[in-house]
């Protein structure tokens, strides 16, 4: 589906906004030293300041600043030195102070720019308006009771960063581009581990609809999307709604609706509608977070190389074109196994193997790349032996299914099963000969002007000698003799 | 801006704590007689003076990303109402 919706009165542009939440990664929490682990025992990494008992005072952990910075920096936005916490205030069970306490008139990062790489090849910048550091609440369970929740505070008090983008994406596409590239950045940075399912990253979808050119319409936050292909769903979903709505006299009302996943729509959350006044004012227990520019410059200068910088050099030093490249820097650790495989190979032929064997059959086996049995080194010494001619690419790919059960050297596997190749001429006439003589009729076909015939022949000799002859010279020698 | 007992009702509601109408006419002129005084203290000329968060020149404390507190998950519950296998047992809220 495209950005646009044609409806009855003409065609709807679909204008769309995200607030992601990602969850900081560091060992403890924003304000507390408990700890941060997923799936603990319940209540078990809650301090008394995450319980919220009387007295407690919050105490800022300097590295989610650092990472709330580093953040900021692979955005390529701005950032404040001078930011402030407030709370939040709104009552829920999850949440024991009864503030959430944030960062609102001044956040530590302002306005920025990602890139994000559309299906079709092309790129387009998304304006980031803020970042800021706030408190995650706790979890409730609603399905384990009929009339009871349950409340597990190991959450509460993590570290969140919201990171909010301007209204520039258009149709769900873009937005699932937008969450994507977002995601891969802050893996690259390290700052959030990116997991949707775990939610230490969660999405919620500002959309609304108008007609092109027109001013913006009016906005509806979809909360608990919680995967890209639910951001899609919701979407589509939502913006059809809108346009249905006023086609048929209705007005978009500004408010917050829930996706249902499993009904696939979007219904709206009438209890909160009061709840949206915040009451924002400073947190009395927190001075403003003052940081210094140096501290800045010395985070820059720590800074990974980030997934765009990574593309353009993959296709500029190693010659990769565009879908090669964004194949391989998708993952850091991706990236970084082709780099060292590829070190002093051939780099198209060792992106081809990353990417289309070893990426495929570990797909196929269920594993992750910090699971594969083939090490970077290894995949490289097969590409070795490939571009030396020691084996041809159809042997390779035996070697490579040999390696990915046993995990061996690939030279070794080549020498125990006598796979290399064969480069002798007078072996490979030999073969080239007894071909000829046991297929008298194709070889009057051929020279009667079946010029396809000329495929069956070379498949004849390299099955005879076990893949093992080298196809360049089994072509040439048919040649010689067939056109004789 | 002028506080009338629907006003107070609705902080008082925002803030879940339950009020009399008759004690709405007590808090009005109160919360009133706030809001005058900061109006008041609007009237000063402010222009280029910076907020001022603390007197005594102190920076943000920030302490070291290490694990050094939770694992208390008795004292936690401790004061529960009601606990089940290490949860806070809440009534029903759900959308």
């Amino acid at each position: 589906m495209s950005a646009i919706i044609k409806g009855e009165t003409g065609d709807w542009e679909i204008v769309i906004g995200m607030e992601v939440h990602a969850q900081i990664t560091a060992q403890s929490k924003l304000f507390s030293g408990a700890a941060t682990d997923f799936g603990s025992a319940p209540n078990s990494q809650v301090s008394l300041v995450d319980a919220a008992m009387p007295g407690m005072l919050p105490v800022l952990n300097e590295y989610c600043v650092e990472q709330a910075v580093r953040t900021g920096l692979g955005l390529n936005a701005q950032v404040n030195l001078h930011s402030v916490f407030e709370r939040k205030n709104y009552f829920y069970p999850d949440l024991p102070q009864g503030y959430q306490i944030s960062q609102f008139l001044h956040p530590i990062i302002g306005k920025g720019i990602i890139e994000i790489d559309l299906p079709n090849g092309e790129t387009k910048e998304i304006g980031i308006t803020r970042l800021h550091m706030e408190q995650d609440a706790g979890k409730s369970i609603h399905d384990q009771h009929p009339t009871k929740s349950f409340v597990d505070l190991n959450r509460s008090g993590c570290a969140l960063m919201e990171i909010v983008s301007e209204p520039d994406l258009r149709g769900p596409e873009e937005a699932c581009a937008y969450l994507t590239k977002l995601r891969m950045i802050l893996r690259y940075l390290e700052t959030c581990d990116g997991n949707l399912e775990e939610g230490s990253m969660r999405a919620d979808v500002n959309v609304s609809v108008r007609k092109p050119g027109d001013e913006l319409g009016t906005r509806c936050e979809i909360k608990n999307v919680n995967s890209i292909k639910a951001v899609q769903m919701a979407i589509e979903y939502e913006s059809v709604r809108q346009v249905e709505l006023i086609e048929n006299g209705g007005k978009v009302k500004q408010e917050t609706r829930l996706w249902d996943n499993a009904k696939g729509e979007t219904r709206s959350m009438r209890s909160k509608e009061e709840a949206h006044d915040y009451r924002y004012f400073p947190d009395p227990d927190l001075l403003p977070l003052i940081i210094e520019q140096s501290f800045v410059d010395q985070l820059k200068q720590t800074l990974p190389e980030l997934p765009d910088q990574k593309k353009h050099r993959f296709m500029e030093s190693y010659g990769l074109g565009i879908y090669d490249a964004t194949v391989l820097i998708m993952e850091r650790s991706r990236a970084d196994y082709y780099e060292e495989a590829a070190q002093n190979r051939d780099p198209k032929i060792t992106a081809n193997w990353v990417i289309n064997e070893l990426l495929g059959g570990l797909n196929k086996d269920g594993k992750t790349l910090d699971e594969s049995p083939v090490s970077a080194k290894q995949l490289g010494e097969l590409v070795g032996l490939i571009s030396d001619k020691t084996i041809s690419g159809k042997i390779a790919k035996d070697v490579f299914a040999e390696m990915m059960a046993s995990g061996k050297n690939p030279a070794a596997i080549v020498d125990e099963k006598g796979l290399k190749q064969v480069t002798d001429t007078g072996a490979i006439e030999k073969i080239v000969d007894e071909v000829i003589a046991e297929n008298p009729d194709n070889v009057a076909a051929y020279k009667g002007g079946k010029d396809k015939l000329f495929g069956f022949f070379v498949g004849q000799v390299l099955k005879k000698s076990g893949g093992k002859a080298n196809p360049d010279m089994v072509n040439e020698l048919l040649k010689q003799k067939l056109d004789q | 801006m002028s506080i009338d007992k629907t006003t107070v009702s609705k902080i008082a509601s925002l803030a879940r704590i339950k009020v009399t109408d008759q004690d709405l006419d007590y808090y009005a002129p109160q919360l009133q007689n706030i809001l005058d005084w900061a109006d008041q203290l609007q009237e000063v000329d402010t222009t280029g003076v910076e907020p001022l968060a603390n007197v005594s020149e102190i920076a943000l404390t920030l302490r070291e990303d290490k694990v050094t507190d939770g694992n208390i998950q008795p004292a936690i519950l401790k004061n529960a109402p009601e606990s089940v296998e290490g949860f806070f047992v809440v009534t029903k809220i759900v959308e």
